[in-house]
C-alpha cells in the first residue's frame, strides 16, 4: 500500500533531499569544474563557479607530464586481473558451499571472513620482504595476487549469497534428467548465476581500483596505479589546483560511472549478506 | 541429497580458495610474530638476535604510543558518531516520497567511489588550503580569519574527510534497512496519532538496531586501518599519527622491523576483538 502524501510535503522533501545531495556531491562537482579552469581562475577570489573560460589544457598537461595513460593501464590490469583471478578461484568454492553444504560450511565462511579482518599494517613487512625476495616489488603481477587475496573473502561471500538463492530443485531435476556435473554448471547454473557474478565482478573491481595501502607501499614507478599517481600530487609545485583537479577527475571518472551501476550490490557485498 | 561423491567433489572445489587464504593468513602472520621477538634492523646490522618481549614493551612504553591510541580512538569514534547519526537522518529523508529520488541517491553515494588519495588531496588543497581553499574564501566572506585546517584543526579535518567518504556507506545500508520496514506498521502508528519522535524511537530505531550494529562494526574495521588519508594530508604530523600510521613509520620509514612487528601484533589483536562481534552477527544470519 502506497503512502499518500500531499504535494506540499513531497515538494518539501524534494527540496531538502536535493539540497543535501548536492552538498554531499559538491566536492566532486567542484573538482570537475576546476579541472576546466585555468590555474589563475582556479584560485580566483572570490571563487568562480561557472562563468569561466572552459579549457582542456589541464588534461593535456597532466597526460604529457605524468603519462596518465600508463597509470590508468596499471590500474586496469591490477584491478581487472585481481578480480578475474579472484572470481575464477571463488566460483567453485561458492558453488560447493551453496549446493553441497556440510556442517563445516558455516565455519569455513566465517573463517574466510576473518582473514579479511587482518589489518594490512600487521603484515606489511612480511609481504614487503617476500616481494623483495621474489622480485615482485613494483610489479603488476605481485599486486594482482595481493589484491586478489584481500578481496577473495568478499568475492566468495557475495557469490555464495547469490548462489544460495538459486533453487536447488532445478539442479536436481537436471541431474535426474541425466545432466553431468559439467553440463549442470555450464547450462543450468551459469545462466542463472550471471547477474550475481556480474555484480560481484563490478564491486570487486571498484574495491581493487580504490585500494590505497598495498598499491602505495608496494609500487614505485613501473607498476604504480592511479592511487599512487594521485599521491604524487601531494607535494605542490606552484599553481596546481586545476591540474590536480584534472588528474583527480581522470582517476575517479571511470569508477564513478561503474559505481552508479552497483549501488544495490554494494550493500550486499560489504555487509557479507547480513543486510540485503 | 548430497552423496559421498559430490561431497568429495565439493571439497576439491573449495580447496584452491581455502589453501590460498590459509597461506595468505599463516605465512605473513608467522613472519610478523617471528620478527616481533627479534631485534631486527635491516639497514643497521640486520638480525641482531632474540629479545623476548622487549619489542612489545618498548612499543607501548614509547612516548608516541598513547597519543597514537588517542588519535585512533578520536578518528574512529568521531567518524562513527557522525556517519551513523547523519546516516540515519539521511536514510529517513531519502525514504520519503520525492521527485528525482534516483538522482539524489546517486549524488549521496558518489563519495564512496572516490579513491582515498583523491578525496584526501582534493579536501587538503581545494577546500582546506588556508589561502586559496574554498573554506578560506567562505571564512573571509563572513569576515573571519581563515583556518589552516590541517595544522590547527588537524583531527577535525581528518574526521571531516573520512566522514565524507563513509557517510554514503552508512546511509546506503541504513536506507536498505528502512525500506524493509513494514510500512503498514508505520501507517498504523501514524493513524493512531503517534508523534514523529515517538514513531522514531519505538518503531524505526529498534528496527534499525541490527543495521546500525553492522555499520559500526564494519566501519570500525576499515577505520582502524585508515592510511592514505593521513599519508597524503599530514603525514602523521600535528597529532594525527594513528596506530596504523605509527606501525607503518616504524617498519618502512625507520626500518625497525622488530618494533613495528610487535605493533602489528597489537593491531591484529585489536582488529580481532572487533571482528569477533561482527562474526557473531553474520554467523547468526547464516543460520536463518
Amino acid at each position: 500500500m502506497a503512502r499518500t502524501v500531499t504535494t506540499q510535503r513531497k515538494t518539501l522533501n524534494t527540496a531538502l533531499a536535493w539540497a543535501v545531495g548536492l552538498l554531499i556531491f559538491f566536492p566532486i562537482l567542484w573538482t570537475i569544474l576546476t579541472s576546466f579552469k585555468t590555474e589563475a581562475q582556479a584560485i580566483a577570489s572570490p571563487p568562480i563557479f561557472l562563468n569561466f573560460d572552459w579549457t582542456l589544457e589541464n588534461y593535456a598537461i597532466v597526460q604529457e607530464r605524468s603519462d596518465y595513460m600508463r597509470f590508468l593501464w596499471n590500474s586496469v590490469i591490477i584491478a581487472g586481473g585481481s578480480t578475474v583471478l579472484g572470481v575464477i578461484v571463488a566460483i567453485p568454492a561458492a558453488w560447493a558451499m551453496a549446493f553441497v553444504p556440510s556442517k563445516r560450511t558455516k565455519d569455513i565462511l566465517l573463517w574466510m571472513l576473518s582473514t579479511k579482518m587482518l589489518p594490512a599494517v600487521g603484515v606489511l613487512y612480511p609481504i614487503y620482504l617476500l616481494f623483495i625476495q621474489l622480485g615482485l616489488l613494483d610489479s603488476r603481477g605481485g599486486l594482482v595476487v595481493v589484491l586478489m587475496l584481500i578481496n577473495l573473502p568478499i568475492i566468495v561471500w557475495m557469490l555464495y549469497t547469490y548462489f544460495r538463492e538459486i533453487p536447488g530443485e532445478i539442479l536436481e531435476a537436471a541431474r535426474m534428467d541425466g545432466a553431468t556435473l559439467k553440463e549442470e554448471i555450464l547450462y543450468i547454473l551459469t545462466p542463472m548465476a550471471i547477474p550475481g557474478i556480474a555484480s560481484t565482478v563490478l564491486l570487486n573491481f571498484i574495491l581493487a581500483w580504490n585500494e590505497a595501502f598495498w598499491t602505495l607501499n608496494l609500487t614505485a614507478v613501473d607498476a604504480a596505479p592511479l592511487t599512487a599517481f594521485i599521491a604524487s600530487y601531494s607535494s605542490p609545485e606552484g599553481l596546481f589546483f586545476a591540474k590536480l583537479s584534472a588528474a583527480s577527475t581522470m582517476a575517479i571518472a571511470p569508477i564513478l560511472i561503474l559505481g552508479w551501476f552497483s549501488q544495490k550490490q554494494l550493500v550486499r557485498g560489504l555487509t557479507f549478506g547480513a543486510v540485503k | 541429497m548430497a552423496t559421498q561423491h559430490s561431497r568429495s567433489v565439493a571439497r576439491l572445489m573449495m580447496a584452491p580458495a581455502v589453501v590460498l587464504l590459509l597461506g595468505w593468513m599463516l605465512v605473513p602472520l608467522t613472519m610478523t610474530l617471528y620478527f616481533s621477538f627479534k631485534k631486527y634492523l635491516p639497514l643497521r646490522g640486520g638480525d641482531l638476535g632474540w629479545v623476548g618481549f622487549d619489542n612489545y614493551v618498548r612499543f607501548v612504553s614509547s612516548s608516541s604510543f598513547w597519543p597514537a591510541v588517542q588519535a585512533t580512538l578520536v578518528i574512529v569514534g568521531g567518524v562513527l558518531v557522525i556517519t551513523v547519526i547523519l546516516g540515519i537522518l539521511l536514510a529517513m529523508l531519502l525514504d520519503q516520497p520525492m521527485w528525482g529520488q534516483g538522482v539524489v541517491r546517486i549524488l549521496v553515494i558518489a563519495p564512496f567511489f572516490v579513491m582515498p588519495t583523491v578525496s584526501a588531496l582534493v579536501w587538503k588543497n581545494m577546500f582546506m588550503d588556508p589561502v586559496n581553499g574554498l573554506l578560506a574564501h567562505l571564512w573571509r566572506f563572513f569576515g573571519a580569519e581563515p583556518i589552516s585546517w590541517l595544522s590547527e584543526a588537524s583531527m577535525t579535518s581528518i574526521v571531516m574527510i573520512v566522514s565524507w567518504q563513509w557517510l554514503p556507506f552508512a546511509t546506503l545500508i541504513l536506507l536498505t534497512a528502512i525500506q524493509s520496514l513494514d510500512s503498514e506498521q508505520l501507517e498504523a502508528s501514524e493513524m493512531d496519532g503517534a508523534p514523529v519522535l515517538k514513531r522514531f524511537y519505538h518503531i524505526i530505531l529498534p528496527h534499525l538496531g541490527r543495521a546500525i550494529t553492522i555499520v559500526i562494526l564494519i566501519q570500525t574495521i576499515f577505520l582502524l586501518s585508515i592510511f592514505a588519508e593521513i599519508f597524503v594530508t599530514t603525514g602523521g604530523a600535528f597529532g594525527t599519527r594513528t596506530l596504523t600510521y605509527m606501525i607503518f613509520q616504524r617498519v618502512l620509514e625507520s626500518q625497525n622491523v622488530g618494533l613495528g612487528s610487535a605493533g602489528g601484533v597489537y593491531a591484529i589483536i585489536l582488529a580481532n576483538i572487533v571482528a569477533i562481534f561482527l562474526m557473531r552477527i553474520v554467523g547468526k544470519n547464516l543460520d536463518a
